[in-house]
């Protein structure tokens, strides 16, 4: 059974008035609670803005460092969670799920990407 | 706010449209379907025809979806058309019944009174019950291993007959038979739907464990074939037992297993080299060990010693403390081996067992030096369970190597080669044959 990882972006000038309402976190916590009594959800979590984040960048034999934010980005990575799935379209259908427990006003991208492991071709350090 | 799905993929064709929401379809139902059978089985209490009554729902939704969207919540959508249809089922049977005794006749066994059905009203803690039951019939003892696992896996675990077939290796018509026959003996010896809360409690809990215990280790060491590892079973085990964690949070045995599970999974990785063929424990590279699945070991372990209360640890919480103590080490050498020593004592006085007095000459041998550990498996020699039982042979070879008597050892390298039914496992100890030291 495949892991997931899923990235949340995120538009972090779009603050909705200060971050999630009262109502979202309750309807996150059921759904993240459920996932995680099915054994799909291994792991997850927020991330600090960009602005506290940093960016380490390596070409042409140089190390450059740049500190956020990163204004140039429209969408940033917000959060991620890990998921155990039987297949694709199942990690997909959770991701769903989560998105579903959002206000109409938000707009989210969830990225849905296997986690590489050994045994896959092609995929991952260990390939 | 349910889904257009025309609206999810404008780009699509009508045609394609369709095959989209059927795969969704199927997707969500696969997602649910050990709820909606065991909301089903609730109610008809046989889990033959309640598997059969969510087939019906499935059918239903691929005929309405499409048109209505995808509902709200498809879980309750699925588990109540299952329910409708059971209750229909019950009703007509009463009647039945009813006729039948009108006729003057007798039943044997009375079909459950609709006064008994409760309502349809989705109360979370009531799917979790059925599915507990569900999960405790699909593990009851009149049942063989062989059929437990076929069950579990088909009902539990979301697979179907082919994917059971390949996890098993056994043919798919077989284990189509093994499943029919299983639902016919719990039907046949009328097995109730029901969590076990008297005296056999314990012995019902242990069947479950080991079931799904008996699942993840045949994907870790496969017992016969050519692959040495099966991921998917383990995988398929690893997600049963954090279920049955979630569902029974009060049992340490539980957490101890899901912690056993995870802290073995971790290692899957760095069990197999580049050819497929078997590494060894002390050969590992353990910066391949997945750290996610050791950290949630750990959390486990600790929910199983939080859920003990002080009380003796149990069989498998005393598995998943050992398997702590090599995810903590930073090398087979640096392993806390008189601890492994220790906890294996425990396990041998809790759940004695010949391999697991095999496991602890090994943990002595390393605690204690090759020697002490030979005396420990020699005698077991004679023991008729260990008969036929490569990894005898497989570790007495390790331990004559550790001690320079490499003619001893290869003879019992050899021996266990001739024993082992995995092929990978036959070539690593017949590599371990060529590669002992001759002369001595």
């Amino acid at each position: 059974m495949p892991r997931y990882l899923a990235m949340i972006r995120i538009d972090e000038n779009d603050t909705h008035g200060g971050g999630p309402s009262p109502e979202l976190q309750q309807r996150m916590g059921e759904l993240l609670e459920g996932m995680a009594k099915e054994g799909v959800l291994l792991d997850t979590a927020g991330l600090a803005p960009t602005s506290e984040g940093t960016r380490v960048h390596w070409q042409g034999g140089r190390l450059s460092v740049t500190d956020g934010p990163f204004t140039e980005a429209k969408e940033v990575i917000g959060g991620y969670s890990i998921l155990q799935a039987r297949d694709k379209a199942e990690a997909v259908e959770w991701t769903k799920r989560f998105l579903k427990t959002h206000e109409d006003y938000w707009t989210l991208t969830v990225e849905v990407r296997e986690i590489g492991e050994a045994g896959i071709p092609g995929v991952g350090p260990n390939a | 706010m349910a889904v257009d799905h025309a609206s999810e993929h404008p780009r699509r064709t009508a045609h394609g449209v369709e095959r989209t929401i059927e795969r969704t379809i199927e997707t969500v139902f696969r997602m649910e379907a050990p709820r909606v059978i065991a909301g089903a089985a609730r109610i008809v209490r046989d889990v033959g025809i309640a598997e059969e009554l969510a087939q019906d729902a499935l059918v239903a939704a691929l005929e309405q979806w499409p048109d209505s969207g995808v509902p709200d919540n498809p879980s309750a959508w699925l588990t109540a058309a299952a329910k409708n249809r059971a209750i229909d089922l019950v009703r007509r049977r009463e009647r039945y019944a009813r006729k039948l005794a009108e006729m003057g006749r007798d039943l044997e066994t009375a079909p459950p009174h609709l006064d008994e059905i409760p309502d349809l009203v989705e109360d979370p803690d009531a799917i979790d019950d059925d599915l507990l039951r569900l999960v405790f019939t699909a593990c009851h003892p009149v049942l063989s291993a062989e059929a437990r696992v076929a069950l579990t896996l088909r009902l539990l675990g979301g697979l179907t007959t082919a994917e059971i077939a390949r996890a098993v290796l056994a043919p798919e018509s077989t284990v189509a038979q093994r499943v029919v026959r299983a639902k016919r003996t719990l039907a046949a010896k009328n097995v109730p739907f029901e969590v076990p809360y008297g005296p056999d409690r314990e012995a019902r809990l242990g069947s479950v464990l080991d079931v799904i215990y008996l699942i993840f280790n045949e994907g870790y060491a496969a017992t016969a074939g050519d692959d040495y590892v099966r991921p998917a079973l383990c995988e398929d085990a690893l997600r049963l037992a954090r279920q049955l964690a979630a569902l029974m949070p009060k049992e340490p045995e539980v957490h101890g297993l899901a912690a056993l599970l995870e802290l073995q999974a971790s290692r899957t990785a760095a069990r197999t080299g580049p050819g497929g063929e078997p590494v060894l424990l002390k050969d590992q590279s353990r910066g391949r060990w997945n750290r996610m699945l050791i950290r949630r070991g750990f959390a486990a372990l600790e929910r199983a010693e939080g859920a003990s209360g002080g009380m003796a640890r149990g069989p498998y919480v005393l598995q998943a403390a050992i398997a702590a103590c090599h995810a903590h080490a930073g090398s087979y050498e640096e392993t806390d081996w008189e601890r492994i020593t220790a906890l294996y004592g425990l396990l041998a006085a809790r759940a004695p067992s010949p391999v697991v007095e095999l496991n602890r000459a090994v943990a002595v041998s390393m605690a204690r030096g090759p020697e002490a550990g030979l005396a420990l498996v020699d005698a077991l020699a004679g023991e008729p369970a260990l008969r036929g039982y490569h990894l005898l042979p497989s570790v007495r070879g390790d331990l004559l190597e550790r001690l320079g008597r490499h003619a001893e050892a290869r003879g019992e390298f050899e021996r266990a080669a001739a024993l082992a039914r995995n092929a990978r496992e036959r070539q690593l100890l017949l590599r371990r044959v060529k590669e002992s030291p001759s002369g001595v």
